[in-house]
């Protein structure tokens, strides 16, 4: 069958529902939180109309049992989807642990919101970072369209490894803005996406087996070690994935860093979500300038793409990263794990951390450019003003 | 299918994997731990009275560990290297067929 997309106006979050009726999920448990609520609401509406068959949505009371469900469910070996934002992400926390320990392939979007108090509804990024040392894989998209094709590509390859994965969108400036999604007939998505092929289920009465049995200190280790090493094992697998999406679709997304410009680029803006759409503009805007600059967007952080950021900073002379979070006591997360990531290596481009757009401020090309300034002086001195930069703060 | 934690072998007590590559990708076993056999905790012992018997398999169902097994007369049997005595096979049973004995070591 030819590839002709469809193309609809939707939500980022419009975009994730539909991605989760293409997948062929069989059960759903979630509870509605701001801003992640219109993507439940967008799947009850599929079910209660009969535009979705073969799938359980089950109503939970809190984020916590919505992923305690959402593990009862994967554990029999169905397909398995669940959405939630910021303090509800939070209250899964534990659950999480259980889903990656467990080895189970759940996906589930993240709406990027801040963390509270103060309390806010807005974009930020610390949410979904907290939860880096939970064993899932996350996924970072810039735009619509990477929602719902990172939904589809998240299942592949959380059933190919055994790891859950999260896809995150920005609160709002994706989560309840329309753009263009070009999706997929379902019969192509079938052939990406077969049947999903359980390691274990409970439901197999002919062998019965029981998940999450206690594991003493002479075989807690091991397991332990299957799951970093699936994790390692899961960039090959996202490489594949991507390029078998881009050879499908058209879309490839064989990188785990995506690269804007960056063959000549003197120095490269490095960030995750939905800011890097706004950076891609300003690098036009900048070259057209005179700066060779390039952007290099994250889209996953976990596992982390130490090797092609090694690649990348072999090449420039200095990064601008740029975070929407903080590690209280330290430092941006993703500049903190990307240093962290080049220590060993030779690559040793400067390094500056801009903290943007936390709880939602505005980030715009405006800001890119000052930032691109500050670089550009920082590169001719040699050395950094400052490490990590406030940079909107009223001063 | 990978082979299961604490699944069984012939004359072993209890199973000790001395390789990475020989344990199973996901941690799932047969009973409430991976790889212990847990018959070495008990102080009480399940005696089970056939003639009282009514093969319910309540017994079975209640077990938390997998020691109760279904024998092929169609009667329930102990497996000891799992029963660690909690009693619960004798507290469920409706026809009073199992009895906890202190066990003599």
């Amino acid at each position: 069958m030819e590839y002709k997309p469809i193309r609809k106006v939707v939500s980022g979050n419009y975009a994730a529902a539909y991605a989760v009726k293409h997948a062929r999920v069989e059960v759903v448990a979630a509870y509605p939180i701001t801003p992640q609520t219109s993507i439940i609401e967008k799947i009850a509406e599929f079910i209660a109309n009969d535009e979705i068959e073969n799938i359980q949505y089950v109503p939970v009371e809190s984020e916590h049992s919505a992923m305690a469900a959402s593990i009862g469910a994967s554990a029999t070996g169905a397909r398995a989807f669940t959405a939630t934002s910021a303090q509800g992400l939070a209250l899964m926390h534990e659950m999480l642990h259980w889903a990656a320990g467990a080895r189970l392939p759940i996906v589930m979007v993240d709406v990027n919101r801040a963390m509270a108090p103060p309390w806010s509804v807005w974009d930020d990024q610390t949410d979904s970072l907290s939860q880096r040392d939970t064993g899932w894989m996350q996924f970072y998209a810039e735009n619509n369209q990477e929602v719902y094709d990172g939904v589809l590509m998240a299942f592949k390859i959380a059933e190919t490894v055994n790891l859950p994965a999260m896809v995150i969108e920005s609160a709002f400036i994706l989560s309840h803005t329309y753009d263009v999604v070009e999706m997929i007939p379902q019969e192509l998505v079938d052939e990406f996406l077969p049947p999903r092929k359980p390691l274990y289920t409970l439901t197999d009465f002919d062998n019965p087996i029981s998940v999450g049995a206690l594991g003493t200190p002479s075989d807690y280790y091991e397991f332990r070690y299957k799951l970093a090493k699936a994790m390692e094992d899961a960039k090959k697998v996202i490489h594949e994935v991507g390029k078998e999406f881009g050879e499908r679709f058209g879309r490839d997304y064989s990188q785990m860093i995506e690269l804007y410009r960056t063959e000549d680029a003197d120095f490269v803006f490095m960030g995750m979500g939905s800011l890097m759409g706004t950076v891609k503009q300003a690098v036009d805007l900048l070259r057209e300038e005179g700066y060779k600059v390039g952007a290099a967007k994250v889209r996953w952080f976990r596992p982390f793409p130490s090797e092609e950021l090694y690649e990348l900073a072999k090449n420039v002379q200095a990064i601008a990263v740029l975070d929407r979070n903080f590690s209280f006591g330290q430092e941006g997360i993703l500049f903190n794990e990307a240093k962290g990531a080049l220590y060993n290596t030779d690559a040793k481009p400067l390094m500056k951390n801009y903290i943007v757009g936390l709880g939602g401020r505005d980030f715009t090309v405006n800001d890119v450019r000052k930032i691109a300034e500050n670089m550009k002086a920082i590169i001719d001195k040699g050395e950094l003003d400052v490490e990590v930069d406030w940079y909107h703060l009223k001063r | 299918m990978n082979t299961l934690f604490g699944e069984k072998k012939e004359g072993a007590t209890k199973i000790v994997l001395k390789s990475v590559d020989e344990y199973p990708e996901a941690p799932v076993s047969l009973g409430t731990t991976l790889s212990n056999f847990t018959g070495d905790w008990r102080t009480f012992i399940p005696v089970i009275d056939d003639e009282k018997c009514v093969k319910c398999y309540i017994c079975w169902k209640f077990c938390p560990e997998p020691a109760i097994f279904i024998r092929e007369d169609g009667y329930v049997g102990v497996d000891y290297d799992y029963c660690k005595g909690c009693g619960i096979c004798a507290n469920e049973c409706p026809t009073k067929a199992i009895t906890m004995e202190k066990e003599e070591k």
